[in-house]
């Protein structure tokens, strides 16, 4: 009785063992058509956003977002546009952070996700590009 | 005689097992994160998207303020 006791339980820990290194193991899921749509929309918009990039108009923030940080390096009659791919990057990117907490079943995540993006965006960023440090001042790169 | 011994350890196993998945769970694969962050933005900043802008921006009917931003480009 107790030996057929003892044997259950053990079967049932083996199974939740093995369950849980399968949890452990699977890997960080970013593969959603959701995500797949925001990543070909962003690199769609990354040829008209890279020039201002280039040129120091647009930086990058800590914050894992973009921002038009030097009006002035924008003629006025392009400013528009510029703001508008902005605008449009920020709703992505925002989206895309939310996303993949989502596929991961981890709303909560979203925060820790932005922060490794702003992290690995300016990891990422060509020399010359502008991005914001910790502190909220720019630096570029 | 030895078939005693089991009694105080199966819970402490069960105990354990209970918490390591909880805690598995719960916590940010941070380095898992950076892995996909950094396979993402490579697909989005591709650097083969300096060279192609100009035959994209050609064939792109698009609005007066998007060509301007092209011909801004170096």
């Amino acid at each position: 009785m107790y030996k057929q006791l003892i044997r259950c339980t053990a079967l049932v820990l083996l199974g939740l063992f093995l369950w849980a290194g399968h949890a452990g193991a699977v890997d960080f899921e970013a593969n959603t058509p959701a995500v797949t749509r925001l990543k070909q929309n962003m690199q769609q918009r990354h040829n008209q956003l890279a020039p201002f990039y280039d040129t120091g108009a647009v930086g990058l923030t800590r914050d894992g977002l973009i921002v038009l940080r030097d009006a002035n390096a924008v003629p006025l009659s392009g400013r528009q546009a510029v703001n508008a791919l902005v605008a449009a990057e920020n709703q992505d990117r925002n989206a895309l952070y939310r996303e993949i907490a989502l596929a991961n079943n981890h709303p909560e995540w979203e925060n820790d996700i932005r922060s490794t993006f702003a992290q690995r965006w300016i990891a990422s960023a060509r020399s010359g590009w502008w991005y914001q440090q910790g502190n909220g001042t720019w630096q570029k790169k | 005689m030895t078939k005693r011994n089991y009694y105080p350890i199966l819970p402490i196993i069960a105990g354990f097992a209970l918490t390591a998945c909880v805690t598995i769970n719960i916590y940010f694969p941070a380095a898992a994160a950076e892995k996909v962050a950094d396979k993402i933005i490579e697909e989005v900043w591709k650097t083969g998207g300096k060279p192609g802008g100009n035959t994209q921006s050609g064939g792109k009917p698009g609005d007066d303020a998007g060509n301007k931003t092209d011909k801004a480009k170096p």
